[in-house]
């Protein structure tokens, strides 16, 4: 792979940050009227402290001039006060973001795992009862809302079998300190990462199955297997690769949508991370918690979408210029 | 040309289109899956529309339901329960299908439109034009539809009206970079360039050329699509941003979510809708797997 | 003993939920180390189907009867250790060149080396040197082994997949219409190519195609298959010349020599369609589309009877048939 590529992709994703940053701004230009009164609510506030307050946030320039400042803002991370907590928006980011990393990033991979593995069972053996009910399974929980599976869950494991806990990331009784509370977190991830991980399996499935019944008519298996080649090596050496490569395209999609089917999950689950903290912003409305929230994930899907991007260069060398 | 032939003409592609449209419907008939799809979705849109006469309206407002016991389980209240407001889940049921389905077939509408008038715009004119609409079309592709999605749900305010507007806007993206592709492989047909050489103008070409034969992908990816908004809204409604007045699906969840169904394993309160989402999103797929593999026999061999 | 015999080869497709499809119905070849054979007949008369008989290498469920002796023995019944060993060592296919014959994310040179070092007896056999030769061997520079294969031209990917198939020094090639895809320049090229290399390395070569004229430069023999059987058999240009077959005059004259004005006055093809193999007409199955049938050919079992020297041909008129025209 070139420099070249590389830094396309990279110079790609860039420009489409900066345009999220931008059009963020603008977004929220049209829906806060009055930030000061919003942050001051049930504050009395004199008309000097209110234009001292509007002159401290910088309200009373014009709109370019405040873009700038947003902008540079934005750039050293100063994204706001919080309107319910009156923390700044980036410290409560911080200390969200740990929860949602782990909870999404083990349920991505567990279902892209999951996924591509039933893909390959069902594609392998179709038109048999595995196909089929692998099949059937797959659609039911890509036609199902994730958060209903989150529920249903949670009431039957958590509440009625008493076998999870109810929601929370750990007890909050407990003692332990530093690893000794993974076993505890971990207790407390299982349903909600288990949610997730069904809710977004069936579409690795469903495409890695099409996608390797497709490859499996290809002439160059027959060519593989007339050099001699064992049945299994014709497989993973050359069946699958190219298999795989319409599934790692739809990774870069499907994490943009496990990130946001985090937001319904961890509220359900009362997991202590961005996606509860958003739930909770939009019953504000909490306005710069979302905003800071916007452009977070919007960010962490473009750089995904960019890794994803570089992954398929490096398997399928037709996308790279020669 | 004299002017008998001209009637004769459209007569003969009339009756060919219906012709054609008989083929299909019969090997539609033969495919389980997609008519297991078809019936779901019949039944599906004759509750809805026949929702007064299966339950009253007045059982959706919580004033009416004082007398009624909170959290009535099916076999003390029947034959759904009763909510946390003593609400009978059974009229939230059959009025909630209307919201969804409304909701779902017009977002879907909305995002077709637009889909389809930008895809065919910019895979027939190219150049500047179809290079503009693409890098739009590229931007919101790549902004998260959640995010989006809640924020312009949080301008404009819930309301049923609204919730069509956000999803229309956010889901159009991926019908046009569809849809624009195709148009980019139909456009290098030669019948396009003959019928330039006869002198058809651009509206010519793109309504009576390309328009027809786009026209089996948009109805395919449309029931594709049906069911991806129909989750969005139930995700939206469930987040507080659909109309609060209004019984959808989504909504009767996040009242069993908000109201503490969960906990008092108050089950018939959420599984009823969820299910129905459930349904009706898998009976639309069934139908689009069905129609996509009718209108492209490429993808039936695929299948086998 | 010969190089490859094969006896009475039937070929039946089991498709799910269909009815079998007999694509070969009863073939015997003969080749002898380093003669040429060409094979000819239109898409549908069960040429590859044959050709992938000979190395087991048709879809499971086919049915494959019959001998097939390489070398005296027998593919069919080879064990799956001993047939992997044989494929590429003994007998190669060169296939043809389409974008998807080779594997579109790996470099040809290592498509090629993966064949080397496959059947590599030692470390010194499985050497990376020789793939630069082999490409060399066949008109490619040894750089073009870092090439992926889209990026090669159709006639570049052709070269690939014979120095591909001469990898393991085959003795027995199996050419499956190599220039079908090719434009005629192009053609010329990989024939000249292909005969040149028969002649220095002592192949036998089974050349498949459905254009009969390509074969004369290239072949000593050639047999015409019709309908899942050979029709006729003999020197090559007797073959194409004066074919003994109607059928097989039918093809030579369907590809028009540029130049010679019988064909620009007269353009010859054959009317109606190779039968669909569930349902071989009676008798002759070349009856229905044959201008010199008889009244006894539907009800005749047409056998390969002798025509000339050397010759053989399945049809009621030649001199070795046993019933009267």
């Amino acid at each position: 792979m070139s420099a070249r590529f590389i830094g396309g992709k990279v110079l790609g994703s860039l420009a489409t940050l900066l345009f999220v940053v931008c059009f963020n701004f603008f977004l929220f230009r049209v829906v806060e009227t009055d930030p000061v009164a919003n942050l001051y609510r049930g504050h009395n506030l004199t008309q000097t402290q209110r234009a001292k307050l509007t002159e401290e946030f910088g309200l009373d320039k014009s709109t370019g001039a405040q873009f700038t400042s947003y902008l540079k803002q934005t750039a050293t991370l100063n994204l706001g006060r919080s309107y319910t907590t009156n923390q700044p928006v980036w410290d409560e980011i911080k200390d969200k973001a740990g929860p949602t990393i782990a909870l999404v990033g083990v349920s991505a991979v567990l279902s892209a795992v999951f996924g591509i593995m039933l893909g390959v069972v069902a594609a392998w053996r179709r038109r048999t009862k595995a196909d089929y009910s692998i099949t059937g399974f797959t659609m039911a929980t890509y036609s199902m809302p994730e958060f209903w599976l989150g529920m249903i869950l949670l009431t039957v494991f958590a509440v009625a079998l008493g076998w999870f806990p109810v929601g929370g990331i750990e007890d909050p009784s407990s003692t332990a300190t530093g690893l000794a509370k993974l076993p505890d977190q971990a207790q407390h991830m299982f349903l909600p990462a288990l949610t997730l991980t069904l809710a977004y399996l069936g579409e690795y499935a469903i495409v890695m199955r099409s996608s390797l019944l497709e490859t499996m008519r290809e002439d160059y298996l027959v060519l593989a297997r007339a050099k001699g080649l064992r049945d299994v090596l014709v497989r993973n050496r050359h069946a699958v690769p190219n298999a795989l490569l319409p599934v790692v395209a739809l990774m870069a999609i499907n994490f943009g949508l496990v990130l946001s089917g985090a937001i319904a999950i961890e509220a359900i689950f009362s997991w202590p991370g961005l996606g509860l903290a958003t739930y909770e912003a939009l019953k504000g409305p909490d306005l710069p918690m979302l905003q800071g929230m916007f452009l977070v994930f919007s960010a962490a899907v473009i750089f995904f979408n960019l890794i994803a991007d570089l992954l398929y260069g490096y398997l399928d060398p037709r996308v790279r210029p020669s | 040309m004299s002017a008998v032939a001209a009637p004769s003409a459209r007569r003969i592609a009339w009756i060919r289109r219906q012709r054609a449209l008989s083929r299909a419907w019969g090997q539609f008939r033969h495919h389980t899956p997609g008519m297991i799809g078809l019936g779901i979705l019949v039944a599906a849109v004759a509750m809805a529309l026949a929702a007064p006469l299966l339950a009253d309206e007045a059982g959706l407002r919580a004033i009416n339901a004082t007398d009624n016991p909170t959290f009535a389980n099916p076999s003390e209240f029947g034959p759904l329960g009763t909510d946390s407001l003593g609400r009978d889940v059974m009229t939230q049921f059959v009025w909630g299908a209307r919201t969804s389905l409304l909701v779902g077939l017009a977002a879907t509408f909305l995002a077709m439109l637009i889909g389809s008038v930008v895809g065919i715009v910019a895979g027939f004119y190219g150049g500047k034009l179809g290079g503009f609409l693409m890098r739009i079309t590229e931007w919101f592709l790549v902004i998260p539809f959640l995010p989006l999605a809640i924020v312009l749900a949080a301008i404009l305010g819930p309301s049923v009206k609204n919730i069509i507007l956000v999803i229309g806007i956010t889901s159009w993206p991926s019908t046009a970079r569809l849809i624009r592709a195709q148009v980019l492989t139909l456009r290098e047909r030669d019948y396009v360039d003959r019928s330039r050489a006869l002198g058809g103008s651009n509206w010519h070409l793109m309504t009576r050329h390309i328009l027809p034969n786009v026209s089996p992908l948009i109805v395919a990816n449309t029931t594709l699509t049906v069911p991806v908004v129909i989750l969005s809204e139930a995700l939206l409604s469930f987040l507080g941003l659909g109309d609060p007045t209004n019984p959808s699906w989504g909504k009767m969840l996040d009242d069993a979510f908000e109201t503490g169904a969960v906990t008092a394993e108050a089950w018939w309160v959420f599984v009823p809708p969820g299910l129905g989402i459930l349904l009706v999103a898998l009976a639309f797929t069934l139908c689009g797997t069905a129609l996509e593999e009718i209108l492209d026999p490429r993808l039936r061999d695929k299948n086998e | 003993m010969s190089l490859l015999e094969v006896r009475d080869l039937h070929v039946t497709y089991n498709a799910v939920s269909q009815a079998p499809i007999p694509a070969v119905r009863g073939v015997d070849l003969t080749l002898e180390a380093g003669e040429t054979l060409g094979i000819a007949g239109e898409s549908g008369c069960g040429k590859s189907s044959m050709a992938g008989a000979l190395l087991r290498l048709l879809p499971t469920g086919t049915e494959v009867t019959g001998d097939v002796l390489l070398d005296g023995e027998d593919v069919l019944a080879m064990k799956p250790g001993r047939l992997r060993a044989v494929r590429w060592t003994e007998l190669a296919i060169v296939f043809q060149g389409a974008l998807h014959t080779l594997n579109p994310v790996q470099r040809v040179g290592d498509q090629i080396y993966e064949a080397i070092k496959l059947h590599a007896q030692s470390a010194k056999d499985a050497d990376p040197q020789r793939v630069g030769d082999l490409l060399e061997l066949v008109g490619l520079p040894a750089r073009r082994s870092r090439a992926y294969p889209h990026e090669l031209s159709g006639g570049q990917r052709q070269r690939v997949l014979i120095g591909l198939a001469l990898a393991c020094e085959p003795r027995l090639l199996i050419a499956d219409e190599p220039t079908t895809a090719l434009d005629v320049m192009v053609q010329a090229q990989v024939l000249r190519l292909l005969a040149e290399l028969q002649r220095e390395l002592g192949l036998a070569i089974i050349f498949i195609t459905h254009d009969l004229s390509t074969l004369v430069n290239v072949c000593r023999r050639i047999a015409v298959m019709y309908a899942g059987r050979i029709v006729e058999q003999g020197l090559a240009d007797q073959v194409f010349a004066d074919g003994a077959h109607p059928y097989t005059r039918a093809l030579s004259a369907a590809f028009p020599v540029i130049g010679e004005a019988e064909f620009r006055m007269n353009p010859s093809g054959l009317s109606g369609d190779p039968p669909d193999p569930r349902d071989v007409p009676s008798g002759c199955p070349f009856h229905p589309r044959c201008s010199v049938a008889t009244e006894v050919c539907p009800h005749t079992d047409v056998e390969l009877w002798a025509a000339g020297a050397m010759r053989e041909a399945a049809c009621v008129h030649v001199s070795g048939a046993p019933v009267s025209a």
